[in-house]
């Protein structure tokens, strides 16, 4: 178990510098001037371009600048926004706040997930079970903004139960809810579905019949048996997704204007701020990576055929 | 500029878009509230969004950083909430006989926030600083009338001007001299009429003596000369600024503390103010735009306010693209389109269609400068393309940058040329904003492309000399007209302020024979705010007026 983490966490390096590496490559060849904008309809003073374009090395080949990048990452120094706003204090600021509200979210679609998947599974064919069929379906084809953008109006706006925006770098969970259970709400969704239909199947399966012909009570045999194998496919899911969350915000965290990292790499890769994109970018895959290796120790714990020995 | 990088907000997010907030019924600042009632004191919280530069007043030219800049430094003349009207404020009196050489005396007794006093020394420390090529100030080029500007640039080509031979031979204008703590004289390399009117705009604030020793902590924690000082920071959350105790001019405000929200989003502010956790939203969301929902959402609480934005269409350089030279087909696509109806479908009757290239708040307008080839009338425009022995391209092109809300506008005008002319009319949509502002200036797009201006100073000028001057940083079309040039020559020499604008307006009507560009609409903002507040006034510049708003 030991050298199987080392070994995951040493492969973890190569990946991170291929995707800082990647992710600078797209920000450079990104087509225009990244000055342009800057100064409104007519073009910037040729002084205010040339002190731009030299504090950002941006007349430099890619290999300097992304060699001058480097050596400051590795010295703890993640450059500074196009708006000489530090990027390390960004993150700083921002990750917690995404970090909270996709755990939020995972936490959410976890457990309403997993629970209507195990209600539906074992009484399938019934009315709750068509009911959340029908329910994820609808909640499976409606747009996040849609939802986040009515969530918002009629529960915050009309009846005032939670409040319209978040506008805080330290949200608590109360005005984070109603963003979680907007982000959530369609992986709530596939989650209930995918352990829907995996029951079902392990409901069916020779150890299953096994185990309650050995005399196990059908709970027993059911949360023990069928529940832990069913769950596999359903972690990987929800592993994956907590990754995309963290990236994926977005368009949640613009509706209600909590300053997140999603919105932070969006206004970036508009304003080309290269600085701000990889620097945000390396963090969500290192999440990413350290997320997937947490779902592969948990299938060891889940089915102990799969050993990472 | 920072008007027109107001319309860079626009045009680069279209979140922030400032000329997207436009919107309402027809009458202008019809329904401003009323200024009376509502107590000194309190707090109020407003829409902001994040400044792109530090706040220095001489590398502030866009909206979000300008608005909090404005608010915090007072400058030598203040512009009337209203009429835009210029009065001094830092300014004891600004004299000249000859329009070149001018006597700025100051009152006295007027502090910076930190305590230290405001002397003329401070005002041309700031102005050389802005000037000074290698300090790669935005604003900059607001010191090009002053003499001695050209010695302060750099000279060196390529990337780095300012490097090795490059560095500029001055450090300082020629045209700046302190005579005592209270007195200082500017002389102007050519004659100037209106420069009084130019010298409330931000990028000449005095700058204390703390900036030069700290310019970058500065940035982060201004030192203002204004009614607000800035207290916090906070980057990208908000920016908090209260009441600064010693202040001694004519235009404080009435509130204790006004915070800046940052939001992403216009519809989130938006929904704030609804439910009253956000006072003042200087943007209205499209979504609410329609029908005029923000009427019945926040009923007596809005305002509209026509501003110093107008958008026009540019025709490429005719060394660029041909096809286009003959004003009779430029006058032509110009009476193809129709304004009224693009304006009440896109935009939801948010701006105001134009009758001319100046905008309506400013000093020396005059309506109608257009005249019939801004009007619609598809019969005559095709009579004219005809005569003008129809058009040679394949197509007319009509671009815009597409990060931004232009897609529709862009389309509509197209159809209507498209309809009244007869003639294939394409809207093409360029990447974003830098891209499209780089095919521009490298003069490499063809056809008609979008262009847009929000004044500096509220002068006509301000709409004439920067766009269509021979040579001029703005003129995209590389318009120039020897009469057009000397006209404006004559206009800056005059030393009575109504004679120097009959000028300007003489001028004006030059362009309405050449047509370098179509005048399209002006911009309006809209604003909306909460049950709390009160006596909230749009200014000329579409901002909020903070020395008459209050709460209840």
């Amino acid at each position: 178990m030991g050298t199987y983490i080392i070994r995951r966490i040493l492969q973890m390096i190569p990946v991170v510098l291929g995707a800082t590496f990647l992710i600078f490559a797209m920000v450079f060849a990104l087509p225009g001037d990244p000055v342009a904008g800057k100064c409104g309809e007519r073009p910037c003073s040729p002084a205010y371009r040339a002190a731009y374009i030299q504090k950002y090395n941006l007349d430099k080949p890619l290999p300097v600048q992304y060699g001058k990048y480097v050596l400051n990452l590795a010295k703890g120094d993640l450059g500074t926004t196009s708006n000489n706003i530090p990027v390390a204090d960004q993150l700083k600021l921002r990750v917690p706040v995404t970090a909270k509200l996709a755990l939020m979210s995972v936490i959410i679609e976890a457990g309403i997930g997993i629970l209507a998947g195990v209600v539906t599974g074992i009484r399938r064919g019934g009315f709750l079970d068509n009911l959340i069929l029908v329910s994820t379906l609808v909640l499976i084809s409606i747009p996040i903004f849609v939802i986040g953008y009515v969530a918002q109006l009629y529960l915050g706006v009309k009846l005032g139960w939670f409040e319209v925006t978040v506008t805080s770098s330290t949200p608590s969970v109360y005005q984070l809810l109603l963003p979680a259970i907007v982000l959530g709400s369609v992986s709530v969704a596939y989650v209930a579905r995918l352990m829907r239909t995996n029951l079902v199947e392990n409901l069916r399966a020779d150890y299953v019949r096994t185990a309650v012909a050995k005399g196990l009570t059908k709970r027993r045999a059911i949360g023990l048996h069928a529940l832990r194998n069913s769950l596999i496919p359903v972690v990987t899911f929800i592993g994956f997704d907590f990754g995309a969350l963290l990236g994926g915000a977005v368009v949640t965290e613009g509706i209600f204007n909590i300053p997140g990292i999603g919105g932070y790499v969006f206004r970036a890769i508009r304003a080309r701020d290269g600085a701000s994109v990889v620097g945000a970018v390396t963090l969500l895959v290192i999440v990413y990576l350290v997320a997937n290796l947490l779902v592969d120790l948990l299938y060891g714990l889940l089915d102990p055929r799969i050993s990472h020995e | 500029m920072r008007g027109t990088a107001r319309t860079v907000a626009v045009a680069a997010m279209s979140a922030f878009a400032l000329l997207a907030a436009g919107c309402g019924s027809g009458d202008s600042g019809g329904d401003q509230s009323s200024a009376a009632g509502g107590k000194t004191g309190g707090e109020i919280t407003v829409r902001g969004c994040n400044p792109e530069n530090p706040l220095i007043p001489s590398n502030t030219t866009e909206t979000c950083g300008g608005n909090v800049i404005d608010a915090i430094f007072s400058k030598l003349v203040h512009y009337d909430a209203e009429t835009a009207k210029p009065t001094n404020d830092l300014a004891e009196s600004i004299d000249t006989t000859d329009n070149q050489n001018f006597t700025v005396k100051l009152k006295t007794g007027r502090k910076f926030h930190d305590g230290t006093d405001i002397k003329a020394k401070n005002f041309v420390d700031a102005w050389n600083y802005a000037a000074y090529g290698p300090n790669g100030q935005s604003s900059g080029y607001f010191m090009e009338p002053i003499e001695g500007f050209g010695d302060t640039q750099c000279t060196g080509e390529g990337d780095d001007p300012c490097a090795g031979a490059g560095v500029p031979k001055a450090k300082t204008l020629t045209g700046l001299k302190v005579v005592d703590d209270t007195t200082f004289t500017i002389k102007t390399t050519e004659k100037v009429s209106n420069l009084p009117v130019r010298l409330g705009y931000s990028a000449f604030s005095p700058l204390p003596d703390a900036f030069f020793t700290d310019p970058k902590a500065f940035g982060d924690k201004p030192i203002g000369s204004g009614p607000y000082k800035l207290d916090a920071w906070n980057k990208e959350q908000s920016i908090v600024l209260s009441k600064f105790a010693d202040y001694k001019g004519d235009f404080g405000g009435k509130v204790d503390k006004i915070t800046f929200k940052i939001y992403q989003q216009s519809d989130a502010a938006y929904n704030d103010v609804i439910a009253n956790n956000l006072d003042i939203t200087d943007e209205i969301p499209t979504s609410a735009l329609i029908d005029e929902k923000y009427k019945q959402d926040l009923p007596d609480r809005n305002a509209e306010k026509e501003t110093g934005v107008i958008q026009t269409v540019t025709f490429a350089p005719t060394k660029v693209d041909p096809n286009y030279a003959d004003p009779k087909i430029r006058h032509a696509i110009s009476m193809a389109i129709d304004r009224d109806t693009i304006v009440k479908q896109i935009f939801n009757g948010t701006r105001q269609p134009a009758t001319g290239w100046v905008s309506p708040v400013v000093d020396g307008y005059k309506a109608d400068q257009c005249g019939e080839w801004c009007k619609y009338d598809p019969t005559k425009a095709k009579a004219l393309l005809q005569e003008a022995g129809g058009f040679k391209g394949s197509k007319i092109t009509l671009s815009y940058n597409a990060d931004a809300a232009h897609k529709d506008w862009t389309e509509a005008t197209c159809n209507s040329i498209k309809q009244a002319l007869g003639v294939e009319c394409v809207a093409t949509g360029v990447v974003d904003f830098a891209t499209f502002r780089t095919e521009i200036g490298e003069r490499k797009m063809k056809g008609m492309f979008r262009t847009g201006w929000q004044m500096d100073y509220p002068s006509i000028e301000n709409f004439l000399a920067p766009i269509f001057k021979t040579g001029a940083s703005s003129n995209d079309g590389d318009y120039s007209n020897p009469a057009f040039d000397k006209l404006l020559s004559e206009a800056a020499a005059e030393q009575d302020a109504a004679a120097a604008n009959a000028k300007y307006q003489e001028a004006e009507a030059l362009l309405a024979v050449d047509m370098p560009a179509i005048p399209m609409w002006y911009g309006k903002t809209t604003m909306g705010w909460s049950d709390k507040v009160t006596g909230v006034k749009i200014t000329a510049f579409g901002t909020i007026d903070f020395t008459s708003v209050s709460v209840k």
